[in-house]
């Protein structure tokens, strides 16, 4: 086990830069989920923990070691590929025994490792196999296998779930969570889901055109996204946007309704902002959570709705914007029909309409 | 019901039809083999026969016995030539397929300058028919002294195999993801060994048959190996069927019984190695 730190880490391609000078501190132990869109880096990032990927700038540490320079079978990690990578011409015993015999380790420990391995991930009826007989779900936990063999310092997940169907994949979220709690080892993971960073995540990176956007628990990006990029990336369905103008505290739509600023906030008059609403805190009346204290209510045309069971999602317009509601003990609704929703404003949050970030200080 | 049954035998008489075609075709393509072989079993007047004895009467390994024997018998030195044939071709293949691999793989994996530009003028030089090399050849051997050496074919043929080794190879090394190797790398290879104890074994069977392809070329080629050796020293097969021509004749059943000598080895080497060639690449340890 052992503490990752990036200082000041650039990564670029000729004079293109893909990841700009990043800073994070990862704890002994911690889960840290890296998310964002495609493109944004949180690959490179990771291939530059790994050493599979030069380091343009900046230094990673990992436990007390600065390991730029080092080549990846000497920083003692392990790493899950999002295809698997696993050694098509070896048995998934000799794949999960791989890195041991390369340590040139004595057979006996090696097959005591590999067994060990197997009976977590309940591999052992399969040892004999070929890659190529086994389903995805397995491979994907023969990659873990091969992974967990080695108790590394540090274990690096790219993407692995997003092969994998969407039962699975949710199986398999699982797995890892208990596999982490049980091994205990530091644990980079790489998604662009962000379900699987809001579950899986200690703390969740979240990163946009190679740099952190905002870096939190789960629960603190939901609740105190910094801006409207984190606002719409982390929940679903995505945070609701209004644009608005601040008008004698409160917030004007272009069609002129008014919604009170979210309370505790204090934004000077004439202000352009977006107002954000998850879909969680606007719900039809009569079929929401009890009303708090600040509540607001608007009239909305519904223009779809999605039933789940328990709850329906409706699509309604405001002011020109779609916005998505839930309703609670949900009733039929037919398009077209006019609702009054109430909006529980303390749990509204107020960006600046032009650099998107968070008002609330 | 009729239905059923008429699918059915529209189905086999599809099935005979293919079968019939089949045959047809592979009876032609066969036939110059079979022709071959059959001659070298036979007597020469049976050979020269008008109109052609398509049964034969008699078989015997007299070619075959007057071959193996004295000079004046009309034999001629098999075992030299075969000696020659296959320290050449093994030893091209083997240095043809080392390029190939080493080309082949930095093709496949590695961006550098003029890497386009490199690889068209190596298919490029495959352009130029061997035979219009041959008196620049002949000269430039002749000059250097190494006419008429295995060492000097041994140079034509990895030159000759060399693009299509690294063509073919490349090939194999792309449908190998590199996450394999990286994988290797984390588990706790060198680079070195990333590749011997991964990449390799699962491009084997595409290698295997750059490795055919080479060594058949280099066994079967004729045209220049006729230019550049003289003598029993570096003769191959091929060249040494002309030993079967004299002034006035052509012993056709001796030249036969030559020709099927030279067949057996790479007859052999194909079906030792078509298990590789068959099976083919199994890339069960990546999705995608």
């Amino acid at each position: 086990m052992a503490q990752v730190q990036l200082k000041n880490v650039v990564k670029k391609y000729g004079a293109v830069g893909v990841v700009h000078a990043i800073n994070l501190d990862i704890a002994e132990g911690e889960f840290v989920v890296l998310v964002g869109p495609s493109g944004c880096g949180k690959s490179t990032t990771l291939r530059m923990v790994a050493g599979l990927e030069d380091i343009s700038g900046g230094e990673v540490i990992i436990g007390d070691r600065v390991v730029n320079d080092l080549p990846p079978r000497e920083r003692n990690l392990a790493m899950v590929f999002q295809n698997y990578a696993l050694y098509p011409h070896m048995t998934v015993r000799e794949n999960l025994g791989f890195s041991l015999k390369i340590a040139k380790r004595p057979q006996a420990e090696i097959d005591r490792a590999v067994d060990e391995a197997a009976g977590i991930l309940s591999l052992t009826p399969l040892l004999d196999r070929k890659p190529g007989a086994l389903s995805g779900g397995q491979r994907q936990r023969v990659a873990m296998g091969r992974a967990i063999v080695r108790h590394p310092d540090v274990f690096l997940f790219d993407e692995p779930l997003s092969n994998l169907d969407a039962k699975l994949r949710t199986q398999m979220r699982v797995e890892i969570k208990k596999l982490h709690q049980r091994v205990g080892s530091t644990v980079i993971y790489v998604t662009h889901d962000q379900i699987e960073a809001m579950t899986l995540a200690d703390r969740i990176v979240i990163m946009r055109d190679g740099h952190i956007v905002q870096v939190g628990t789960p629960l603190e990006v939901f609740e105190n996204p910094v801006n409207t990029f984190v606002a719409t990336f982390i929940g679903s369905p995505p945070m609701n946007l209004l644009e608005g103008v601040i008008r004698a505290g409160q917030v004007v739509l272009a069609d002129g309704t008014a919604i009170p600023q979210p309370p505790g906030l204090n934004v000077a008059e004439g202000r352009k902002v977006q107002l954000g609403i998850r879909a969680d805190n606007i719900m039809p009346e009569g079929h929401a959570l009890p009303p708090t204290a600040h509540m607001a209510f608007v009239e909305m045309p519904v223009i779809l709705t999605e039933p789940l069971g328990t709850e329906t999602l409706l699509y309604a317009t405001l002011s020109g914007t779609e916005m998505q509601a839930k309703m609670l003990n949900p009733r039929p609704v037919s398009a077209g029909e006019r609702m009054r929703f109430g909006i529980a404003l303390d749990k509204c949050h107020l960006f600046d309409a032009e650099t998107g970030n968070s008002l609330r200080g | 019901m009729a239905t059923a049954s008429q699918h059915r035998i529209r189905k086999r008489a599809l099935k005979v039809a293919h079968f019939a075609g089949l045959f047809l075709a592979m009876s032609i393509i066969c036939l110059p083999g079979l022709w071959v072989v059959l001659n070298s079993f036979r007597p020469t007047v049976e050979i020269m026969a008008k109109p052609p004895v398509w049964i034969p009467e008699s078989l015997s390994l007299d070619h075959y016995r007057a071959m193996f024997g004295g000079a004046g018998e009309g034999g001629v030195p098999v075992l030299t030539y075969f000696r020659n044939s296959l320290i050449i071709s093994v030893t091209s293949t083997v240095i043809a397929l080392l390029v190939g691999m080493a080309g082949g793989y930095a093709f496949a994996r590695y961006r550098f300058k003029g890497k386009g530009v490199m690889f068209v003028a190596l298919m490029a030089s495959r352009a130029v028919p061997g035979v219009a090399l041959s008196l620049p050849l002949f000269i430039i051997f002749g000059r250097t002294g190494i006419i008429d050496t295995h060492f000097g074919l041994i140079l034509v043929y990895v030159a000759m195999n060399v693009p299509f080794t690294i063509w073919l190879i490349d090939g194999f090394f792309r449908q190998v993801p590199k996450e394999l190797a990286e994988a290797a790398e984390i588990d706790g290879c060198t680079r070195w060994q990333a590749f011997w104890r991964v990449e390799f074994p699962v491009a084997r069977s595409g290698i295997a048959s750059a490795g055919i392809f080479a060594f058949l070329t280099s066994w079967n080629e004729y045209a220049l190996a006729s230019q550049l050796t003289r003598s029993a020293t570096s003769k191959t097969m091929p060249v040494g069927l002309l030993d079967f021509t004299s002034q006035f004749t052509l012993n056709w059943g001796g030249m036969c019984a030559l020709a099927v000598l030279m067949i057996i080895p790479a007859l052999v080497l194909t079906f030792l190695v078509q298990k590789h060639l068959i099976a083919g690449l199994t890339f069960g340890g990546v999705k995608g």
